[in-house]
């Protein structure tokens, strides 16, 4: 805000620094805080962050560059971020971002000269199944229409506040529409921690072990031997966290655990906490579920008032351990787990070197166990109900069920928990899906399934997922798809390796000169060479899966590459004529010989 | 000293102690292994990802992979030789790397490499970024459309001189070295021309001002030998 005074500023980041410490950690915790008052973090605040906090105003600088959601300069007082995952772009979201625009004024992504607002688009925000969606000024906004955003315009000309903004603007559905072994009963009674403490730690690890549960985030790393690396790696201090950076784009169900289940999430970390030995732990809540803070912040006050957190939890002497919720700010690489630790130790969220693993070396250099959200919330029912009832369902190799978020061309998108084995026809039929195209699996790092391939069936021996199920009818262009997830690589490369940081870049540039009619044979065989230089030659995760939708398509869907082809054997990704502009313009010439001729 | 264990790389074995990367083993043994953001004075990096070589199948950066015993890598396979030329390009087209103008030519490991290793052109289309150039400091100058990334600079200032002068910051491709001073320029920073941050830079980035063609071209640091016969720029102070 302009408005905003230096003393202003000063004060917010003094209110700030007494409310969280100086501890170098909370970096972006303060970062965030100053963004959200100012919609920037203005000079002053840098200095006076990195005084208070010993860290070079480098540091402090390069973070703000490096999260999406932070700023150097101002946004206004309202900042518009649509979502912009394809599922948006299905429903219309393009023609929605224009028409606030034109009502508003702006450019995308340009603040308004009266620092009244920005629009602009930003990575999935996690409503896939309500969408389009927006953030405004952090807060998400779902169901839009021409209507919707219609109000929006009008309310943010008239200058007022969000809390006086429609309630339904911001109501945010579950969706459940088929709950399974873990949605069909939300009931907590803290059962699973007074199992715990009546049989032990040892018996609780067994338990864990016996079901065979494995991560929920991807991975599928066991569970048991996570926790028992953890709890067996030197040193007296360990952590537990829990990965709530659902920034998979297609992925939401977190969002209804941590809505609807959070208490059995919360219990799963306390549970962690007793069998691994650890004190504190945290939820890295990603800065598109900023409206679940409030929520999550009164269950755990609850929970301290009721024993279940603190001091001598459930009277035993000793079992001490809390839980800090921190904001993540717009960075897809910090779902991978050594990237999310760099990020709650206020660092930019690049991912480490491993081994080693964090297990024995995470937050702060200690043992730290990071599991995803939903394996936290299998891990109480397991130790409350033991491993054979959650083996009772899936497969040999994946025990129990798997929450799926669903969206996309179907009549009923929401959260579907079905046993391990499940078929994607089946799936496909429960939600509504009719003439479907393809099935884009595990979110777009994921894979694109052909109908030949709707018998294979969710599992980590088959087709593992992270959860993400969007599904493409046979009106849709695979290449919509394909040139939403090339944009969303490139954004969302941390930028630390070559391969991942400019290969990302080149797939873009060329997934967007084939889409403009500009492609030729030569280009796509580019693209599969430039993709396997990315699987092959990146650092983590993302750059080896990052170009999986582009090799997954050439492969399956050719024909929605070729009707983009020119017929030409190779094409030049520059006009050459085009080029020499500058040249005509320097010599004040435009006569025909100053033209290249026309090809034929 | 008994030598603990060995791999075989390339058909030769390789004795290693443990503890050691692949990259620690092959040096020490005569190997050259191609590099950029490595240096035996720093922490292994990883991030430039030239020194990628074959373990069973599975492709690692040498620097970063520990060794072990009995493992199998290839470095010298046309797969993998394919596989760093792309990692060069990509590089070449990154950021403005004008060779025949540069001071550095002839002495800059990122052209070595690219001969080593047979690179003949750019082949990706270049990004042509907009980069500054910064000749605020008295005894250096800061040419930001050569630098690569590799965070050596970085790394020198944090650990060698205590000073923090250089960070990474931005994300993605607009990822970029920044300099901690209030203005963000070298002159306003504690940047010294002793510090081992002067002197560990693989390209022409960070350059010692008034020394430029000081060494002819012919007699330059890789003009004679190959860089595997030569070694790294900061073996040499820079370069000359």
């Amino acid at each position: 805000m302009s408005a905003t005074t230096q003393t202003g500023v000063t004060g917010l980041v003094a209110a700030s620094l007494a409310r969280l410490g100086r501890n170098p950690e909370y970096l972006l915790q303060h970062l965030i805080e100053v963004q959200r008052h100012c919609s920037c973090v203005p000079d002053e605040a840098v200095e006076a962050l990195a005084c208070a906090l010993d860290v070079t105003r480098t540091q402090v600088r390069a973070a703000i560059r490096f999260y999406a959601f932070l700023h150097e300069t101002p946004r206004g007082d309202f900042d518009i971020l649509l979502s912009d995952n394809i599922t948006d772009r299905m429903v219309g979201n393009q023609r929605l971002i224009g028409l606030l625009c034109d009502r508003l004024g702006v450019r995308p992504g340009i603040p308004r000269p009266d620092g009244r607002v920005t629009v602009g688009p930003t990575s999935c925000t996690g409503m896939c199944d309500q969408a389009p969606a927006l953030l405004v000024n952090g807060m998400a906004v779902t169901r839009l229409d021409a209507a919707r955003v219609d109000r929006i315009a009008d309310l943010v000309e008239g200058n007022v506040p969000l809390e006086h903004w429609p309630g339904d603007f911001f109501r945010v559905e579950d969706n459940i529409r088929r709950p399974g072994l873990l949605l069909s009963n939300p009931a907590t009674d803290a059962s699973g921690l007074r199992t715990l403490l009546a049989r032990g730690a040892d018996a609780a690890l067994a338990e864990l072990e016996r079901s065979g549960l494995r991560g929920r985030g991807g991975a599928g790393f066991t569970t048991a031997l996570k926790w028992k690396f953890c709890r067996e790696a030197p040193g007296d201090v360990r952590f537990v966290v829990c990965n709530a950076d659902e920034g998979e784009p297609g992925t939401f169900k977190d969002r209804v655990l941590l809505t609807s289940y959070a208490d059995l999430v919360f219990e799963g970390m306390t549970i962690c906490a007793r069998v691994i030995g650890a004190r504190q732990g945290f939820v890295y809540l990603r800065g598109e579920y900023l409206y679940l803070r409030d929520h999550l912040e009164s269950v755990l006050a609850r929970r301290r008032l009721d024993g279940l957190l603190g001091r001598d939890i459930l009277g035993e002497t000793g079992f001490d351990f809390d839980i800090a919720i921190h904001l993540g700010a717009g960075a897809y690489i910090c779902g991978e787990e050594s990237a999310l630790i760099e990020s709650l130790e206020g660092k930019r969220g690049v991912t480490r070197k491993r081994p080693p693993f964090p297990v024995t070396s995470g937050y702060q250099g200690r043992p730290t166990v990071v599991n995803n959200v939903e394996t936290f919330l299998a891990a109480t029912r397991i130790v409350q109900w033991g491993g054979y009832w959650f083996r009772g369902e899936g497969t040999d190799k994946s025990a129990g069920s798997k929450i799926l978020s669903v969206s996309g061309d179907c009549r009923l998108p929401g959260v579907y928990e079905y046993p391990f084995g499940t078929p994607v026809h089946q799936v496909l039929k429960d939600c509504g899906a009719e003439h479907t195209q393809a099935v884009q699996i595990s979110g777009a790092a994921g894979a694109t399934l052909a109908p030949a391939e709707f018998d294979r069936i969710i599992a980590y021996e088959d087709l593992p997922t992270a959860g993400s199920f969007m599904i493409f009818d046979q009106s849709r262009d695979m290449l919509d798809m394909v040139r939403n997830f090339a944009a969303f690589f490139a954004h969302e490369s941390c930028g630390f390796c070559t391969p991942c940081r400019v290969g990302g870049g080149l797939l873009r540039n060329l997934v967007e000169k084939v889409a403009a009619g500009q492609g030729s044979q030569y280009d796509l065989e580019e693209l599969r060479q430039i993709g396997a230089v990315m699987r092959k030659g990146s650092y983590c995760g993302l750059g080896h899966t990052a170009p999986n939708h582009i090799l997954n398509t050439l492969d399956k869907f050719p024909q929605a590459w070729q009707r983009h082809l020119r017929s030409a054997e190779y094409t030049p990704s520059f006009d050459l004529d085009a080029a020499l502009a500058e040249a005509r313009a320097l010599t004040g010439r435009n006569d025909a010989a100053a033209h290249l001729e026309e090809e034929a | 000293m008994r030598v603990a264990s060995t791999f075989r790389l390339d058909g030769r074995e390789i004795p290693f102690t443990p503890g050691q990367t692949i990259m620690d083993a092959a040096l020490a043994a005569g190997v050259y292994i191609p590099h950029l953001c490595h240096n035996p004075e720093f922490a292994p990096h990883g991030s430039c990802r030239v020194c990628v070589v074959g373990v069973n199948g599975r492709h690692v950066s040498a620097c970063t992979a520990p060794a072990a015993d009995g493992m199998t890598v290839d470095n010298g396979s046309e797969e993998v030789q394919d596989l760093r030329r792309a990692i060069l390009q990509m590089l070449f087209v990154e950021g403005n790397h004008v060779c025949p103008g540069c001071e550095k030519s002839g002495a800059c490991q990122l052209q070595a490499v690219a001969y080593w290793v047979g690179m003949l052109n750019p082949h990706f289309t270049h990004f042509f970024p907009c980069r500054e150039l910064d000749a605020s400091h008295p005894d250096f100058v800061i040419d930001f459309n050569r630098c690569i990334l590799c965070e050596l600079c970085v790394r020198a200032s944090r650990d060698l001189d205590g000073k923090r002068v250089f960070a990474i910051s931005g994300r993605g491709l607009d990822s970029h070295l920044v300099i901690d001073s209030r203005s963000g320029k070298l002159g306003d920073s504690s940047f010294a021309a002793t510090d081992r941050a002067a002197h560990v830079c693989p390209v022409g980035a960070i350059l010692p001002k008034n020394r430029a063609y000081a060494a002819p071209i012919g007699q330059r640091l890789y003009d004679r030998e190959p860089i595997s016969v030569v070694g790294d720029v900061a073996a040499h102070d820079g370069g000359g």
